[in-house]
Parts: structure tokens; sequence; C-alpha cells
């Protein structure tokens, strides 16, 4: 079986317009005729399976994916029930839904299907469905958008379903069902009398297609939350269809873009837009934010620059800082010969990352924490719950060294000064030989002694820990 | 208004409903709200009832709610009412505010977010004509409105939720009103403006309907979710409020509550809905606490709860008993 991929991704409105009164405005009818030419398009793929990701399908334990092999109903749009009734009968791949949970679950994500009669399909999935695969010649598999996913969760979840795809030597056709800016009118309109909101979200709307018509998905992903910003209301964060859709193309930035149409649906950005896998001649990208393979159980949407203050931090005492799970963290104390780094992930006690005595450092217990983002790398070993999670030893292990090696540097030496390790694990049967492997290729090569110890627990769901002594930089 | 009424009645130009033109004959009494209630809609408390149109089967949970809405459902069980008013933050509309506006609908809910829990039978009738008045004093007061007369239309589970506990026998017409999403638009601010003017409407309606209801706003008050379901959702050693922020809001908000300090309450919506990430952002706790008058008078709590870590409060404004709020 040769391996699987993605045939061709697509941005599509969620608005039922283009399904029930498409001749209503000429707008309406340019995007009804751009679905019908992505729909022939998916057709001459020859891809055997749609994946939908719609954001009008909100979810809140994680994402949903539709498992019932053919969900039958009519849909009624909450806001524009006046323009009619759409039945729909659909066919999902009730296999592949139930493969990407699994693979979901193995990337540290909550996942679910849902098989239910009567379940109410969204109207971003039913738009999308009925007019890019009328007669149901391809099967198809729906995910929810989680309210509080953030970049990390919605890429793994992208991750996830390639396996399957790549595992399943299937053709997939990406799809994203949502808006560009989707401030609509908040009054009833005269079709004709539509356009866009606002001349602002018409001009970010059409730089978002400019980068897309040049095949530069990864691009328009990295500004998502910049775009969230300016064009989108703010109940749910970010503009997070473009994170999956940039994950399911393997971050690329080259990609080759047709923007089928652009047209406004009760103020709201509508698009069809084509992302063909062929290279195209664009592809230069700037990353500034990790490449994410194991969701980490941080979903810190809440936290999200530009908000407000939460509460939380409101009612802390000054020195600590509110997480949503495990000990609070506190800023290193400061006193005589204390060595503190930004760099460093903060204490989750009142401590200091390092102390000079003489001409050594004596640092505090490292872990493999995050600054900043407090994520693991490698994942944690527990969820909130305290379940086992599976989780890269490897990845912790050598994020500690990383650490070790920004607080020497903030007292002004390198990983070179390193004389004394003690380490910790958490689970010397799992983890020895792949610490080992990591430490080789990096410590060991700088020669300090080392004592290892296995031991019960670490105050974070953390696997490794490294206790060390450097040789203190001279000072002038 | 009130002239106007008399002449549609004299002339037959109106075919409102029996009750309230008996009361017009009788005595020309005016509308009047028996209670206001903050309700919330958590499908879960369905799920731990086990009613027969609920198709999910559970070992409890929940109770203190449960018995929470016990208590409210006592509270007015000898007091005699024609219609529930309802508004739902599960009907989301962006287009202004929305009414159901057929005599009967009839389906089946099923909880999009929590399927496993929720798939529920309905069958509940509209008083369609309260819901006209409330909706046409709304466009005269310039909001933007709209009747939902699509039959295929399935009502949210809000509504159904929030419907089943406070009636299980869902013997009382209701009016349901949508959640405009002003909040998500704007701003708290403008929200709050513009469910204080529903409100008032609202209230105007009623009284002038000649007929006695009961106002629900259908709303949790701290929204902060668990993004984890324990095994057995009905697990209460996993259920508490998320964090300790959250609990003091919720705290907050209840002590204004019992001690008539309803205009407190709107005064700090914006920061209680910014910071405790409130479900007052649909609207109904601003909407209802306009319908009551802004009541001065302590609310009864019948019960606190929280629901996969949300924070919910049945409450009971009892108009009757403060008629000077009526006036």
């Amino acid at each position: 079986m040769s391996e699987g991929g993605i045939v061709g991704s697509f941005i599509v409105p969620v608005h039922p317009h283009t399904v029930l009164v498409p001749e209503q405005n000429e707008g309406w009818q340019r995007l009804r005729n751009a679905f019908d030419e992505a729909a022939q398009r998916i057709k001459d793929s020859n891809a055997d399976l749609l994946v939908i990701y719609s954001t009008t399908w909100p979810s809140i334990i994680g994402h949903q994916i539709q498992a019932d092999p053919n969900p039958e109903w009519v849909m009624v749009d909450h806001d524009f029930h006046d323009l009619g009734s759409i039945p729909y009968s659909f066919n999902i791949d009730s296999e592949f839904a139930h493969a990407w949970d699994e693979a979901n679950k193995k990337r540290g994500l909550k996942s679910r299907t849902v098989n239910y009669t009567g379940f109410p399909i969204d109207v971003g999935s039913v738009v999308a469905l009925k007019l890019l695969n009328p007669e149901n010649a391809i099967p198809a598999v729906i995910v929810s958008s989680n309210v509080y996913a953030n970049r990390s969760e919605t890429t793994v979840l992208a991750k996830s379903c390639l396996d399957v795809i790549k595992a399943t030597g299937r053709k997939a056709v990406a799809v994203t069902a949502m808006s560009l800016s989707n401030r609509m009118f908040t009054t009833a309109i005269d079709p004709k009398d539509d356009k866009i909101h606002s001349l602002k979200d018409d001009e970010w709307n059409r730089k978002i297609l400019e980068f897309l018509g040049e095949g530069r998905l990864e691009d328009v992903g990295q500004l998502s939350r910049t775009i969230h910003k300016q064009i989108r209301v703010q109940k749910v964060v970010a503009f997070k269809p473009m994170w999956w859709l940039a994950g399911m193309n393997e971050n690329r930035n080259n990609l080759t873009g047709d923007v089928l149409a652009y047209e406004a649906i009760h103020g709201a950005g509508g698009a069809v837009v084509h992302l063909d896998p062929t290279p195209s001649g664009a592809g230069d990208k700037e990353y500034d934010e990790d490449d994410v393979e194991f969701f980490s159980g941080e979903r810190n949407v809440l936290d999200a620059e530009g908000d407000a203050p939460s509460f939380d931090a409101q009612l802390s005492q000054p020195q600590q800082t509110a997480t949503s799970s495990g000990p609070a963290l506190w800023e290193p104390t400061t006193g005589e010969s204390s060595v503190n780094s930004d760099a460093a992930p903060k204490p989750v006690g009142m401590y200091p990352h390092a102390r000079r005595v003489g001409d050594l450092l004596y640092l505090s217990g490292v872990g493999p924490r995050q600054p900043g983002t407090n994520a693991i790398p490698g994942g944690p070993i527990c969820d909130e719950q305290g379940a086992p999670l599976n989780y890269d030893i490897k990845a912790q292990t050598k994020a500690v060294v990383d650490n070790i090696t920004r607080i020497l540097e903030e007292a002004g030496g390198s990983i070179d000064d390193v004389l004394d390790v003690t380490s910790f694990l958490v689970d010397m049967d799992r983890d020895f030989a792949g610490y080992n492997e990591v430490w080789a290729d990096t410590l060991g090569k700088v020669g300090p002694t080392r004592t290892t110890l296995a031991i019960r627990a670490l105050p974070t769901p953390i696997a490794v820990e490294m206790k060390v002594i450097a040789r203190a930089p001279k000072e002038n | 208004m009130f002239e106007s009424w008399v002449q549609r009645v004299v002339f037959g130009l109106n075919a409102d409903a029996d009750i309230a033109v008996k009361r017009l004959a009788c005595n020309m009494t005016q509308g009047e709200i028996v209670a206001g209630c903050l309700a919330p809609h958590p499908p879960h408390l369905v799920y731990a009832e086990n009613p027969p149109q609920n198709e999910p089967v559970a070992e409890g949970g929940w109770e203190q709610l449960r018995w929470g809405y016990e208590r409210l459902r006592d509270s007015l069980k000898d007091v005699d009412y024609d219609a529930i008013v309802l508004l739902s933050p599960h009907w989301q509309t962006y287009v202004g505010t929305h009414f159901l506006g057929l005599p009967n609908f009839k389906s089946l809910s099923v909880d999009p977010v929590f399927p496993n829990l929720f798939r529920y039978h309905y069958d509940l009738n509209i008083d369609v004509d309260l819901t006209r008045k409330i909706h046409d004093k709304a466009a005269e007061a310039g909001l933007a409105v709209k009747m939902m007369e699509n039959p295929d239309f399935r009502v949210d589970y809000g509504t159904i939720t929030t419907g089943h506990m406070f009636n299980p026998g869902w013997d009382k017409p209701l009016v349901v009103v949508s959640s405009n999403r002003s909040r998500d638009y704007y701003s708290v601010e403008v929200m709050q403006e513009m469910m204080i003017e529903l409100g008032r409407v609202t209230r105007e309606a009623i009284l002038e309907s000649g007929k006695k209801v009961v106002v629900l706003a259908s709303n949790s008050l701290s929204h902060r979710h668990f993004t984890t379901e324990s095994e057995i959702p009905e697990d209460m050693s996993k259920e508490h409020i998320t964090s300790h922020a959250m609990h003091l809001w919720d705290m907050r908000m209840i002590d204004y509550i019992r001690s008539g300090q309803a205009q407190r309450i709107l005064d700090e919506m914006p920061e209680f809905t910014e910071q405790a990430i409130a479900e007052s952002d649909g609207g109904g706790l601003s909407w209802l606490l306009s319908t009551l008058d802004t009541p001065t008078y302590p609310g009864i709590l019948h019960g606190y709860g929280t629901i996969i870590g949300t924070g919910n409060a049945i409450v009971e404004w009892p108009e009757r008993n403060h008629k000077e709020a009526s006036q």
C-alpha cells in the first residue's frame, strides 16, 4: 500500500446562503459557483476521503469526531432560519473516525467519537458537505473546534489525522469550514446590499487571500492570533482553523494557491480557496513558534497574549504565578550571590536558580519545563487527574540540559563548566537508556562526575531533574 | 396602550388568550411577573434526573443543584401563572434577538457538546401572543428582532434543560428568547445596554398582556469548564469549581443577590463577565434583572453547585411578594 497524504485543501464559508438562496445576491452566486468548481476539482483529484474541520461545531472536552456512518436530519440555521431548511444524509467514514480518535489519544489529546441519532451536525459542515460532495461519493469525517484549544493542541490534532491518513494510504482532501472576517451585520439587510462589514475587514481579508493565493499557508497560520484580534469577534480565541490546515499540510509555505471566490455573506468574509500540494515558487517562512509533536495538556487560551490580566493573577500572592495545573510558580529569590535567569523556568518554591559560593556555582534542581510557557517538551508524565501519559524521556533530558546551559550562561559561564551532576529519574527502568543516550551526546562530552537516583515523584509532572555543581566564572 | 387593548378586545381585532381577556373583563388587572429566576441549563442536571424523555441513564449526581431546582419548584407550586418567558444562551443569534414563533415544537434535542449525556425528546408549546407582544415592543424600541417560524427548527438544549428542570410537566406555554451575542461583537457594556432595554419592554409587554408570568434566565455564573471529563460523568469526587477566583466571584454575586443589590450586579457585570468568563455574556442575567425592574428585595438562593467546574446558582426573585415592584 502506498503512503497516503493530502491531495488538496480547501477553505470554504459556513453560512447557508450558498446552499439555499445563492440567486438572491450576485456575490453569493459567485461563491456557489466556486463551491461547484471546488467539488469538480475534488472529484478530479480521485480523493477517497474528505476531512472537515468546522468552526461552527464547538467542543469543550477535547475534540469530537463524527462517527455515525449515515447521519440524517434537517438543519436549520440559528440566525438565518427564514432562508429555509437543509435536509442532509451524509456518508461518514466511521472507521477512519475511530482510528483518528485513537491517534489523537496517542499524541496526548482528549478526543472522542460521536455516533448518536439526531446529532445536530453544524451549519458549516452541512454546507461544506452538501456542496463539495453533492453525491456523497467520497466518505467524509468531521471534527469539532475546541473552544479552549490553542495552537499546540490544534497542530497536534492535524498531525494525528495525518498519521492515520499515511498509515491507511488514503488520498485525503482537508477542508476548513470558516469565515475570514466573521463580523456580520447585526440587523437584517436587503440581500442586494450585502458587503464586507468594514473596509478594515476587507483589507485584512484581501491580505490573507494574497498569502493563500501564493500558497503561503504557514504564513497565515503564523499570523493567526494577529488576524483574530483584527477581524474576528472575540468569543473564540485565535484564527485556529489555519493552524489545523497548516498542520495538515505539514506546515508548508510553498503550496499552489487559487482563490476561487471572495464575497460577503451578511457582512462576513466568505472565500473559497484551493490549496494544491504541488510546490510553488514561494516557500520561505519564518517560524516563531514550536513545532509540536505531542500535546502536553496545557490549554492556555485564556492567558493568550493581549487578554486582560486574569482575576487569578490579581488574587495571587505577588511573587507567585497561577498555573492551570501543578504547583504555583514563584519568582526566583534574589539575594546576595544569587544567579537567576529569565531564560530559565520559574521555580516552584522560594529559591534562586543558582547561588555562587567562592569559585563554585550551586544550581537548584533543574527540570525540563520551558521558560515562559511552562510546557514540558516530550509531554508530561501524567494528566491533571494523575492518569499516566506517554512521554519522551529524550526530549525531557535534552530540555533539562538546555535549561542548565541557560542558567550557566546567565552567570557568565557555559555548559563546559559543569563539574558534578546528581540526576533524578522517576522511572529508572523505563527511562535510563534514553536519558543516558542524551547525556552521552551532551554533558557526557563535558565530563562531569555523575550520580543517578530513582525517586518516587517530582513536584511537576516531569520524569527527570538534575542537580548541578559548576565552576563559577571568574569575577571581574 | 391600555386603551388600545380595550379597543382590540371590544372590536375583536385580537384573539389573545382567554385568560387575559377574562382578567380584563373581571377586574381590568394588569399582567404580573410572579417571579424571576436564574435557572441554569447544564444538561448534566437532566442526565442525572433520568427523566423518560432523556435517552442516557445516570447514577445520579449534582444533587445540590437538583435539590435546588426542587426547592424552586416547591416555592412556586401553589402560585398561579400562565406562561414562562425564557432566555437561553445556547440559542445564539448574531443578527438581533429572535423569538420562537410557532405554537408547538416537537423533536429530539441532542447536545452537540455533551451528546453522551443529553438526547432529549421534547414537545413544548409556545405562547405566540405574548411572544408577539414582546417582539413588537422590542421592535418599537429600536432593537433588531425576528420571529422564528421555521417548523424544522430544533430548539436549543439550554431551553430544553431549563424548561425541564423548572417545569418537568411542560404544562405551561413558553416564550423563548434567543441570546443576542452583542457582547462578542461589541462589549459587555453594549450587551448590557441592549439587554436592559429588552428587559424593559419584556416587562411592559407582560404587564400589558394581563397574564401572570415567570421569567427565567438560563445561565451559569462563572463559566470556566474543565477540559476533561471523568470516566463516569456523574462522579462527584471530581466536581469542584475550576479556581478560587471563580468561587470568589460567584459568592460575590450571590451576596448581592441575597442582599437585594441587583443594581450592583449590573454595575459590576463587565468585570464579572470578563474575569469569571461568566455566562452572563449571553445577556440573560442583565435582561432578567431589568425585566424585574432591578429588584431591591432579596433573591432566594435555592441552590448553588458546580458542573464540570462552572458555577451555577438557582435563584428566585419572588416579585409576587413585593407588589411595590409591580407598579
